[in-house]
């Protein structure tokens, strides 16, 4: 895996007394300290994270807890104190925090693109006019500034609106504007201060799901900043938790929801809804753990209800539900099937819990089967395992 | 008097003395290069109020109602503008007219001209506007009269006088507006620009002076309206005009040339008033 953005020891400072702030930062003091001895406000200090490309990294936080600013600093928006915040750029790497301003011009203009909470667009300009905007600075002619423009604006459903002034859009829609500005750049890597967060629940929903649908094709490098936990672990493949200017934790999303590092984080997923994370793999117990009977039989729960028979290749031979023989059918057509007594249903490690416990329900809560691509046994799930993962016990 | 008030009275510091002296340099010194600079600009101005006269009258009075009809895009402006110009033709004051509106016109033209690069200066740089700030308060509220003196003295008579007056007392609103629309450029939108890789010119040009524009022009009309009231002013040190008939008015107490010159003046501002208002908003 490639790095696209690397934040080495990032120490941000706002104030004169940078030198002063340094050195209190490296005593490990807390933001209310500096503030009080220099009169300077921390933004981040000793941040260390490393974005791979194609990833959507996201950095959480309460409001001040420097998501922001440490996002600000791999395009320079903010001065970094200290540190190295190192950007792909071609072939090579550049030290935004060190490098010229030329060279720093052309990674904004080509390589870092970004999209603003306030939207940030020109309201005396057109739709088109202000997606071209970045094209327009770089020197693109304005032949192929058009092309590229209406290309962006069709990948938004925006190219019936190109001629109309932005303050005449919704919110949503000139926050689409917003996004097809930063990939008209073609930049790799797109900066996301809270995006969604000045738009109402229902639209905020659709422009994540577009985000996801148009990732999925353009497989940019995000990183993007965020206060709603649920967006988080909705669009994010790393989730970055911060407080007070520094990193509490990294992590992919279900780590953050089952290993919080500490009480900060606990009550940030205190009211996240676990069925939105956790899938059947978080919170099965492996076959070794399972109760083993006589000639290759497996308890898949502590009930004892269900059995399976496991051959030597990990296959699954024969299945018993309460004493009488059951068939084994696939969690993906739990809709579709009449509730039988004598079903069990199985899983993929990457099912998610919600249709995993659609299933339990189903199946007169009989415990659900977990295969591995191969078809081989490796785990099950019970009620119980169910209930201690949603209420985190 | 008390001891302690006396011996506050007992020496004067000579602030007159010291403007009179730096002003008596001046005039020893420099004074071809302000009587050159008088001559220079009325010439010019006398060239154009000349030439504009050659024009009949209905003519020229109908090209700036089509001007006005050109810049606001209403039919309805533009005939207000043809028949009040045509009232002050009615009234025997179209040469004088000519004169003050050219003169008002170069006025306003060369504050924004000066005020309008200092405005941005300022705005860049705060320090720069903290010293700037109390030279464009003695230059607002100084009274006119005080510096009428001096500029007097050194450019003499005329039209170039009246100019120069008219523009001391406009620049600062100019800088002022300019200032504003520049500095009150909302910061999500500067952003945006750096963000994307702008220069520092692309960003002036492309970002917030398109943004402070809607200021800067309400920053013009001031100008122009600040210009007119200036020409009774500058009439009094040799601008003809309008202004020269208000004095002659108040000198033989005619009330009714006074009236008279005084709605033309009236006309004249609403005119350009009407005719400078900028559309920006407007634009749909």
């Amino acid at each position: 895996m490639t790095v696209a953005v690397d934040f080495r020891n990032v120490d941000i400072v706002f104030g004169a007394d940078q030198a002063g702030s340094l050195k209190m930062i490296d005593a490990g003091a807390s933001r209310a300290e500096i503030l009080e001895k220099t009169g300077n406000v921390l933004g981040c200090a000793g941040a260390s994270l490393t974005v791979n490309e194609g990833e959507i990294s996201v950095l959480m936080g309460l409001s001040g807890s420097g998501k922001s600013t440490l996002l600000r600093a791999v395009n320079r928006l903010n001065v970094v104190s200290r540190g190295q915040v190192l950007v792909k750029d071609g072939d090579k790497t550049v030290d935004v925090v060190t490098c010229d301003e030329a060279t720093l011009r052309r990674l904004r203009q080509k390589q870092v693109a970004m999209v603003f909470q306030q939207f940030g667009l020109l309201p005396w300009r057109t739709v088109e006019e202000n997606v071209g905007l970045g094209l327009e600075l770089a020197g693109v002619p304005e032949q192929e500034r058009k092309e590229r423009v209406q290309r962006q604006l069709k990948l938004v459903n925006l190219d019936q609106w190109s001629k109309k002034y932005a303050h005449e859009l919704s919110g949503g829609m000139q926050q689409r504007v917003g996004l097809a500005r930063a990939f008209a750049t073609e930049a790799p890597i797109l900066l996301m201060d809270e995006p969604f967060s000045a738009l109402d629940p229902l639209i905020r929903t659709k422009l994540q799901d577009e985000l996801l649908q148009l990732q999925a094709e353009l497989k940019k490098t995000i990183i993007f900043v965020s206060h709603d936990l649920e967006e988080a672990l909705k669009i994010g493949s790393h989730i970055t938790i911060m407080e007070g200017g520094r990193i509490v934790q990294t992590g992919a999303p279900e780590d953050i929801v089952l290993r919080p590092a500490n009480d900060y984080v606990r009550d940030f997923i205190a009211n996240v809804n676990p069925l939105s994370v956790l899938t059947a793999w978080n919170v099965m117990r492996d076959r070794r753990d399972l109760e083993h009977g006589k000639d290759g039989w497996v308890w898949l729960d502590r009930r004892k209800t269900t059995r399976f028979k496991i051959d030597d290749h990990g296959l699954v031979a024969a299945a018993e539900r309460d004493g009488k023989p059951a068939v084994w059918v696939s969690c993906a057509d739990v809709e579709g099937q009449s509730e039988e007594a004598a079903q069990v249903f199985w899983a993929n490690p990457g099912t998610s819990l919600k249709t995993v416990m659609l299933a339990m329900h189903r199946s007169q809560t009989a415990p659900v089967a977990l295969f591995d691509d191969q078809s081989r046994f490796v785990g099950a799930i019970g009620i119980r395992d169910v209930l201690s993962a949603v209420l985190r016990r | 008097m008390d001891p302690i008030s006396k011996f506050f009275v007992s020496y004067k510091i000579p602030i007159g003395e010291w403007g009179k002296a730096f002003f008596t340099f001046l005039t020893d010194n420099f004074n071809t290069f302000f009587r050159g600079l008088s001559g220079g600009l009325n010439f010019l101005l006398d060239g154009v109020v000349d030439s504009l006269l050659l024009v009949p009258p209905v003519l020229l009075i109908a090209l700036i109602a089509l001007l006005a009809y050109y810049l606001q895009r209403s039919r309805g402006l533009a005939v207000a503008v043809f028949f009040g110009l045509l009232f002050i033709l009615n009234q025997n004051l179209w040469k004088q007219t000519v004169e003050t509106l050219v003169l008002v016109v170069a006025a306003a033209a060369a504050s924004m001209a000066i005020g309008v690069p200092l405005g941005i200066w300022a705005a860049h740089k705060p320090k720069v506007y903290r010293v700037m700030l109390p030279v464009l308060d003695l230059m607002q509220t100084l009274p006119t009269f005080v510096y009428l003196i001096p500029v007097l003295t050194l450019f003499g008579l005329g039209n170039a006088p009246g100019l120069i007056v008219t523009i001391i007392f406009v620049i600062p609103t100019a800088v002022r507006l300019t200032h504003l629309g520049v500095v009150s450029v909302p910061k999500s939108i500067v952003e945006a620009g750096e963000a994307f890789g702008a220069t520092k010119s692309q960003l002036l040009w492309k970002v917030e002076l398109p943004s402070a524009l809607p200021t800067i022009m309400a920053g013009l009309t001031q100008c122009i309206m600040l210009s007119l009231s200036m020409v009774v002013f500058a009439a009094l040190i040799g601008a003809g005009g309008l202004g020269t008939e208000i004095n002659r008015a108040l000198g033989s107490r005619k009330i009714d040339l006074g009236l008279e010159a005084g709605l033309a003046i009236v006309v004249l501002a609403i005119v350009l008033d009407r005719m400078t208002r900028i559309a920006v908003g407007g634009k749909k």
